[in-house]
């Protein structure tokens, strides 16, 4: 387990180092410098360049930044808001991303996992319409047609919860981007874990379960719930990071001030430092999930956990 | 084996159809058959042809799908007699399922959860139906895994299923079907998936567990080498009917049906050298079409005219042995069994005399 895990780390270092090259030499071919202002003299670009450590060579570039990212800095933004450290940047606008990230992927999942769960054990009209409506309608319609329909009932005509962020009421402003970033999760989670659990409910083992006599609670409880949430684990890690990350068209719309702002803005303003910051934390954070999951993959699964035969 | 012995199982006109978006399934049409105290009872033939549902209908597993037109599943208790099919599931599951009757099946690499212990499914089955605590619960695993030959029942009780091979896993299902000292057990093709080393193991394994507890099994097999070795009746079963059934001298000896002729022509021999394996021609009929006339009247070189236009009923050949085919009829013209099959039949009898010699 431990050997496993210490590969997993080495494999993952490695990952990061390559996609961070990748990210620096795409961004060298990329036209135009974050000091494309025509008020600039041609002298005052090149005081600037070296200035920032950007006439030299790329290599050295490379290198300089690992060596001042693994003492946690992160450089400055250049033209954003010049000279401010990105880290400063980063601990202003990440905390609200990530929280409403991680409120719609709770809230998400879990109502996902009891619609799909219930639609499948019950297999009742109702449930399978309700089933059917919300996972088509999450799944077809994009967030911000969502957060447009929340805004108008819940924002303007019944005025319960504020339009835009407001920092006098962070909890409640919060609640309207969190429902509309959620619904998409639920679908999804719902209609993964209906159809895994009714294809494990299928299964020959459920079957010769039923076969002993067993219960109808302990064959959901220890056969079939255990063996459909192994593939849906995997789908919550993968929405994870998205939610994580941010979602731009919400952030946007409900003017939260979190990193999916930033990060546009800084592709806008070819700012450079900002756009490879945060490339390379959505790309750590992937990786880190992934790991996660691997290791809760182990404790769920004795085939993973025991270097299985199978 | 006589019938003297009780009832225990007797399925009376079972007639199942499977809803299916381009039309239904008429997967059973007409299956009768009993099953006695001590008996085995083994259904032999094509794949499709209706033995692995009826068992499912049976243990009151069928799928959503399938729906029962009609038809008797009576279970003979002590003193009771109980049409299973009249019960809600949850009741068969309760007081039926695993205690009185339980099911083996094919495949033991998918009949185990893989996520739970072996010893955590011994044990949650044995607590299914009977108020034992764990302590007890888990000596009685012991003992069930020992009795299915199983060396180091303690560590096995740790381990999951995928550590094991397939004919260890095929032991634990076992095991597992014997936990709640069943009356009867459905062995849906229990060595089909197994190597041929360990198949005949496993027969042997289930052989002498039915003698030693005195339980009665409905077999479901292909393998007519199984069948002669262990059952004492056989039903051949043919597009969703039985179209021969009888002891299994009636059937290995005396069989009547031009299907049984085929079968038994298309078993294997170690002394025949010469020629091809010969095999039935033609395919199963489509089951999602009605049937008019004899099911196997197409691929049956003895069909008569009034095969293709009739159903042939079950003639008695003798008070045990009935066979569905107009070739019984007084009027048939006599037609009999290939040479080949006849010259094989009586190597078998020669052989089996020598055996019983043998083993006196």
């Amino acid at each position: 387990m431990l050997k496993y895990i210490g590969k997993r780390l080495l494999i993952s270092v490695i990952t990061l180092l390559v996609i961070l090259l990748i990210l620096f030499l795409l961004l060298q071919l990329m036209p135009g410098s974050p000091f494309n202002d025509e008020k600039l003299s041609p002298e005052q670009v090149a005081q600037l360049k070296e200035k920032y450590g950007l006439d030299r060579p790329v290599i050295e570039q490379f290198f300089r930044y690992i060596v001042n990212m693994l003492r946690g800095d992160l450089g400055v933004s250049y033209s954003l808001s010049a000279n401010t450290p990105i880290t400063e940047l980063l601990v202003n606008r990440f905390p609200i991303t990530v929280q409403i990230g991680l409120a719609s992927m709770i809230v998400g999942t879990f109502s996902g996992l009891v619609l799909g769960f219930l639609t499948a054990f019950f297999r009742n009209k109702v449930l399978n319409f309700i089933y059917g409506l919300f996972t088509l309608l999450g799944i077809a319609v994009p967030s911000y047609i969502f957060a447009m329909f929340f805004s108008y009932f819940l924002g303007y005509r019944v005025d319960m919860l504020p339009l835009l962020y407001d920092f006098r009421t962070p909890i409640l402003s919060t609640v309207m981007p969190i429902m509309a970033m959620s619904f998409g999760v639920m679908s999804v989670i719902a209609r993964f874990a209906k159809a895994e659990a009714s294809d494990v409910m299928k299964s020959d083992y459920v079957l010769f379960a039923k076969c002993q006599g067993l219960p109808n609670g302990t064959v959901i409880m220890k056969y079939v719930l255990k063996n459909s949430l192994m593939p849906v684990i995997t789908v919550v890690a993968s929405l994870l990071v998205s939610l994580l990350t941010g979602s731009l068209v919400i952030e946007r719309m409900f003017s939260v001030p979190g990193v999916g702002g930033l990060l546009t803005s800084a592709i806008d303003s070819n700012d450079y430092s900002v756009v490879i910051a945060l490339s390379f934390i959505y790309s750590a954070l992937y990786i880190v999930v992934m790991l996660l999951l691997d290791i809760l993959y182990c404790i769920i699964d004795p085939r993973v956990r025991l270097g299985g035969r199978d | 084996m006589s019938d003297d012995n009780r009832l225990v199982i007797e399925v009376k006109d079972l007639d199942i159809s499977f809803r299916m978006p381009t039309g239904d399934i008429h997967a059973i049409r007409g299956v009768d058959f009993e099953l006695r105290e001590n008996e085995v009872l083994a259904l032999v033939g094509e794949s499709g042809c209706g033995k692995s549902i009826t068992a499912k209908t049976i243990m009151g597993i069928l799928p959503e799908n399938a729906v029962i037109n009609s038809g008797k599943v009576i279970y003979h208790g002590k003193d009771v007699e109980i049409d299973l099919l009249g019960k809600k599931s949850s009741w068969r599951r309760k007081n039926i399922n695993g205690s009185k009757i339980a099911m083996v099946f094919q495949d033991p690499m998918t009949s185990l959860n893989p996520t739970m212990t072996i010893g955590a499914q011994l044990i949650t089955s044995i607590r299914s139906h009977k108020h034992s605590d764990r302590r007890e619960a888990y000596s009685r695993s012991l003992e069930l895994m020992r009795e299915v030959g199983i060396t180091d029942p303690e560590r096995t009780m740790r381990q999951y299923p995928h550590q094991l091979s397939g004919g260890m896993r095929q032991r634990i299902v076992i095991a597992i079907a014997l936990s709640c000292d069943p009356e009867i057990i459905i062995c849906d093709e229990p060595t089909t998936a197994l190597d041929v080393t360990i198949q005949n193991r496993i027969i042997e394994l289930l052989e002498n567990i039915r003698r030693a507890r005195g339980i009665s099994v409905i077999f479901i097999t292909h393998n007519l080498g199984v069948v002669a070795k262990i059952a004492d009746y056989v039903g051949v079963m043919y597009a969703g009917k039985i179209v021969e059934y009888g002891t299994v001298f009636d059937i290995f000896y005396d069989p009547r049906h031009p299907y049984t002729w085929g079968l038994l022509s298309a078993v294997p021999e170690l002394s025949d050298d010469k020629g091809e394996l010969y095999s039935i021609p033609g395919t199963p009929p489509n089951l999602a079409k009605e049937i008019v006339g004899d099911a196997f009247a197409p691929r049956n070189p003895y069909a008569l005219a009034v095969d293709f236009k009739a159903e042939p009923p079950l003639f008695h050949v003798s008070g045990s042995h009935f066979a569905a085919t107009w070739l019984l009829d007084v009027r048939a013209p006599e037609v009999k069994m290939p040479d080949a099959l006849r010259e094989r039949i009586n190597r078998m009898k020669q052989e089996g005399r020598e055996y019983v010699n043998e083993s006196e």
